[in-house]
């Protein structure tokens, strides 16, 4: 499987990344080159082998339903880049 | 050619716990913006999630009540993509692995029954939410609030075997009955605790295949449910008459114009790249937890209605009523075991209990008069302390000042008279005094009588026990 | 006498016999700071005024004789740590600006045994890297030779603890983090198991594979630290909740019949000549000491870097879409609305090989690649980590070289990827397998860069790669070298 610079541009896209064309070349080439070594992947027959994607003895953890206190709301907006009235202010979508 | 619609409908239900599903943060509706986060549901870097214990069980809840399979293992997964509203830039939610499958649900639409089958229940965290100002300052600005992000939700998919918006909307006021009966959800279509997207596709009768199907969402009320499916339905048939052929897309449903319309399509198709979570070890649901959970497990709507008619043989219109939430069926359960009386007991709380609280919007949890008091009441006309009249005028009095029966009816002198001998002089009396309609009620005219009760009525001031008075009359009239 | 230069245990003990305090103790290494952080440039920020307050609490704690052994020690943390009140960066753009309103569960059980914090390390952007050239403020440099890097992404807390401007510091560990500086700097480095201490609050790269750690300046003050840290967090559904055992009562134990596994894999031709000849004579040290060497197996060793980045960069894309100008961090100024801001956000606040992992596991995960990519390289996961079940069953611990090579010069391997990958190439498979592991010093190059040796133990089995670790240490002749700086 290669990668070209239309998957680049989609990929970065889906990833809210605004890349430069001189970063699309770059990335382009230089994924191309990662995936070509993770293919060697492709050698080993994984037919029925489990995915491991967690090492810990599975057992669920659970906590009890109790309400604990919530941050103040300034310390919520503290760190925001823009708020007022309380709120997130974000700039509306365009379509 | 005929077409036949087919259905399939995703409702997210709110649950009911105290807290989120993932934090500590308080799940109340209505707050201040931004006063019930915490690190966690802010998604601020390093937090990491901790299961409700709660919410897992309240879903199993629904699972067993919709005879739906728990999953011993399920997993947690991440979907991912952008909004404001999604403080992780993903959305916790089960995915291959949901926490219950393969249920149903049966339903009655003019009095034929079928069964929907329900495909999945799964777990998820809710988004927050974006609101928008109206100064001109605030044109080209969203504002969020995340209260709502995190509070777990439900969502239950159910098999395409919908066929109407009739059907559809019966599915739906099942399926919230129960939740509301489980009290797992407050079923507030309004407030969005209770949502529901609709899958509409339309195919020729008979055939097997399925048409292209659109989704249909922003139907809050069950009125909008049905309205939109409908337009749906014959938008799409008046679509493939006129040679066009139906998109798969997402339709918001416009309930000033009743109409749906396309949502402008986005600019590219979604993405979620779903993986498992690696902060959440997939959820094990033991054999002792389920057991557990299915002992709280209430009688559901369907089997309490069919019980009362059965057991307590009133008409079904009666124990559908009675039954229509948890309160007002255990409250009737409460009268009828002191009166021993099921159709009286269903007449007063469907006649005038429910009227009072009607008129309030009151919910019978709140209401003034307890069992007992209407159990009173009952007893006292059956024993002919009062009238039946007296008895709605002591019942409004008692649901006003929550007062007793027996002391708004000794505070008035409202006790009804039923002393024989005592009424027997004034019905003498009243007879001695109208000789001509005595001859009147010889000669056959025997509806004279009412005469007589009238004059015995004002000679008493309205107390005489009619049952009473009657028996006498007659027996003076006849001698 | 110099009060920087002692270990943990030893500063401790002069601690609770009052023959010094901790407030001197912060004070020199305040002026130590001062002193060489202009060479090393190892800390993103020093907090001089939180650290001294906190050893006069702790001076406080000593004078009424409820010292723990880490009251009054001057630690650092890898600015991945989430400290109340303190920034924290992530040595990124886009948090350059964030004070968390909570502490990692860590911080607060240093701060709790009575540590003092003398600042944030400096590291590779968000964790991504093996030479801490990728920090978004400055790059940290090696103090036995300041053209080379002191490894990543923990070279800040690395050449901080080899630099003595902390007694010890705390780093993170995803696919050699802790290991591979603590080795090109010449400390010991410690990455438990996975599970063993709790992530919350640790500002995550890849959420299976992270794990925290203390680099010190001795497997003893390892110990020590692990011994603060390690236990349940019921705020990490992660977390083990097994009894933590007593790592100093194990300590000194004989290594006497210990089975150390030789993974063939490992040494290979073609590896760095002067690598395979010190580790060699390590072995030999252990085997001097009682240990028995055999040969084990790890035959799915080819492929762990492949997994690696398939796994770690499909996590991270996740992990880092939290980065988004809203909450918190970097905004940058919008222009054409919301998904405009995004896109510029994130490209402004994120660095180059932040970008790279981020596209890198996007991509894997996208539609119609999730399987080849992800969901086999979770499959080949499960293949290394049963080598390491099967290769356990004759040994006790695994010996291996901690890198392929000592530290190398700055930007040598900035300009291709994958060589640069391929440095974390002996210390991947360990976080793939969960497995707790170690690096300790075991000797120098020609050209005094140190070479560290790595232990690796079984599940849950830290005692046993402590006590490899620190009997190799006692022997091996390497204790209490410093670079001159």
């Amino acid at each position: 499987m290669s990668i070209d610079k239309k998957d680049v541009l989609k990929v970065a896209n889906l990833a809210r990344l605004a890349l430069t064309d001189s970063e699309i070349e770059l990335y382009t080439s230089q994924l191309q080159r990662i995936l070509g070594y993770v293919e060697k992947l492709s050698e080993l027959d994984t037919t029925g082998v489990e995915p491991t994607t967690y090492t810990v003895p599975l057992k669920t953890a659970f906590r009890e339903d109790r309400v604990k206190e919530s941050l103040s709301r300034e310390d919520a907006l503290w760190n925001a880049p823009d708020e007022d009235r309380g709120c997130f202010k974000v700039p509306q979508i365009i379509e | 050619m005929k077409f036949e619609p087919v259905i399939g409908l995703e409702v997210h239900a709110q649950l009911l716990t105290d807290s989120k599903l993932f934090c500590g943060c308080s799940t109340k509706f209505g707050s201040e913006p931004n006063t019930q986060v915490d690190p966690i549901c802010l998604g601020m870097p390093g937090v990491l999630p901790v299961l409700n214990r709660k919410a897992v069980e309240y879903a199993i809840k629904m699972a067993l009540a919709v005879e739906c399979e728990v999953n011993r293992k399920s997993v947690f997964a991440r979907k991912n993509y952008f909004y404001p509203d999604l403080p992780k830039g993903y959305q916790i939610s089960q995915y291959t692995e949901p926490i219950a499958e393969r249920g149903c649900l049966e339903i009655e639409v003019d009095g034929v029954k079928k069964t929907i089958g329900i495909t999945r229940i799964h777990m998820e965290e809710d988004a927050g939410k974006l609101l928008h100002g109206e100064g001109p300052e605030d044109a080209g600005f969203s504002f969020v609030d995340l209260n709502r992000t995190g509070v777990p939700l439900i969502e239950i998919v159910s098999e395409p075997d919908i066929r109407s918006a009739d059907e559809a909307q019966a599915y739906l006021k099942a399926l919230r009955d129960i939740l509301i009966y489980l009290g797992i959800c407050n079923g507030n279509m309004e407030e969005g605790s209770f949502r529901c997207d609709a899958n509409v596709s339309v195919r020729p009768v008979g055939a097997e295949k399925f048409g292209t199907r659109a989704e249909l969402k922003n139907m809050n009320s069950f009125k909008f449910v049905k309205e939109a499916i409908d337009y749906e339905i014959q938008r799409q048939i008046d679509l493939i008459e006129s040679g066009g052929k139906v998109v798969q897309e997402t339709r918001l449903f416009d309930s000033a114009k009743g109409i749906t319309a396309s949502m402008r399509s986005k600019e590219e198709a979604h993405d979620y790249r779903y993986l498992p979570d690696p902060d959440l070890l997939p959820l094990m649901v033991s054999d002792e937890l389920v057991s557990e959970v299915r002992s709280t497990l209430p009688e559901l709507p369907r089997a309490k209605r069919e019980r009362f008619v059965t057991e307590y043989a009133i008409p079904a219109y009666d124990a559908g009523v009675l039954t229509a939430s948890r309160d007002l069926a255990g409250y009737y359960e409460q009268v009828v075991s002191e009166t021993g009386e099921p159709k009286l007991s269903s007449n007063w709380i469907m006649g005038e209990l429910l009227r009072l609280l009607n008129e309030e919007g009151r919910d019978v949890k709140d209401c003034p008069i307890p069992p007992s008091g209407v159990a009173d009441i009952i007893k006292m006309v059956k024993g002919g302390q009062i009238s039946g009249k007296m008895a709605k005028e002591v019942f409004e009095e008692m649901y006003r000042t929550k007062k007793a029966a027996a002391d708004i009816v000794k505070a008035k002198g409202l006790t009804q008279i039923s002393d024989e001998g005592e009424l027997a002089k004034i019905v003498e009396e009243i007879v001695n005094a109208n000789p001509d309609n005595v001859a009147k009620f010889k000669a056959g005219k025997t509806n004279v009588i009412g005469f007589f009760v009238g004059e015995i009525m004002k000679a008493t001031k309205g107390k005489a026990n009619p049952g009473v008075i009657n028996k006498l009359l007659k027996e003076k009239l006849e001698a | 006498m110099d009060l920087t230069t002692l270990t943990i245990k030893e500063l401790s003990e002069k601690l609770r016999k009052k023959e010094t305090s901790s407030v001197e103790a912060t004070k020199a290494y305040l002026k130590r700071i001062e002193a060489v952080e202009g060479k090393v440039h190892a800390f993103v920020t020093v907090t001089p005024d939180e650290a001294l307050s906190m050893a006069e609490a702790a001076d406080k704690r000593l004078a009424a004789g409820q010292g723990a052994p880490l009251t009054g020690i001057p630690i650092a943390l890898k600015d991945i740590f989430c400290t109340r009140g303190v920034r924290t960066t992530c040595s990124s753009k886009m948090l350059e600006g964030f004070v968390p309103p909570y502490d990692a569960t860590i911080a607060r059980k240093l701060k709790e045994a009575g540590a003092v914090i003398l600042g944030k390390n400096n590291m590779d952007e968000f964790a991504m890297g093996s030479s801490t050239e990728n920090s978004a403020f400055h790059k940290t440099l090696n103090p036995w030779a300041l053209d080379r890097v002191p490894g990543g992404s923990s070279g800040g807390s690395a050449a901080a603890v080899a630099a003595l401007e902390c007694a010890a510091s705390m780093g993170t560990d995803t696919g050699g983090s802790i290991r591979q500086p603590a080795s090109c700097c010449g400390v010991v480095g410690l990455k438990p198991t996975y599970g063993r201490v709790s992530r919350f609050g640790m500002i995550a790269f890849a959420s299976s594979l992270d794990q925290a750690g203390p680099l010190t300046r001795s497997v003893e003050d390892a110990a020590i630290i692990l011994q603060a840290i390690a236990g349940h967090d019921p705020s990490d559904s992660t977390s083990i909740d097994t009894p933590v055992p007593d790592y100093l009562a194990s300590l000194n134990k004989s290594v006497k019949g210990l089975k150390i596994g030789i993974p063939r894999e490992y040494f290979i031709e073609g590896m760095d000549p002067e690598v395979e000849g010190s580790i060699r004579k390590a072995l030999d040290v252990l085997k001097s000491l009682g240990a028995e060497l055999v040969e084990v197996t790890l035959p799915h060793t080819q492929y762990a870097v492949a997994v690696y980045y398939l796994v770690a960069t499909a996590e991270a894309s996740s992990n880092l879409a939290r980065y988004d100008g809203v909450k918190y961090g970097l905004r940058t100024k919008e222009a054409g609305g919301l998904l405009d801001m995004y896109k510029r956000t994130r490209d402004a606040g994120f660095g180059d090989e932040v970008k790279r992992r981020i596209m890198l596991g996007t991509y894997s995960l996208s539609a119609g690649y999730y399987d080849a990519y992800y969901k086999k390289a979770s499959q080949v996961r499960t293949l290394i980590k049963n080598d390491f079940d099967e290769a356990f069953k004759s040994c006790d611990v695994i010996a291996t070289p901690t890198a392929p090579s000592a530290a190398f010069k700055i930007g040598e391997r900035v300009e291709d990827p994958l060589t640069m990958y391929l440095s974390d190439i002996f210390t991947i498979s360990c976080n793939l397998a969960g497995i707790p592991g170690i690096s300790v010093p075991a000797g120098f190059t020609k050209e005094n860069l140190p070479i560290g040796l790595q232990l690796l133990g079984k599940s849950m089995d830290e005692e046993t790669v402590l006590r490899a670790a620190h009997a190799y240490e006692l022997s091996g002749g390497w204790l209490g070298r410093r670079p001159t700086l």
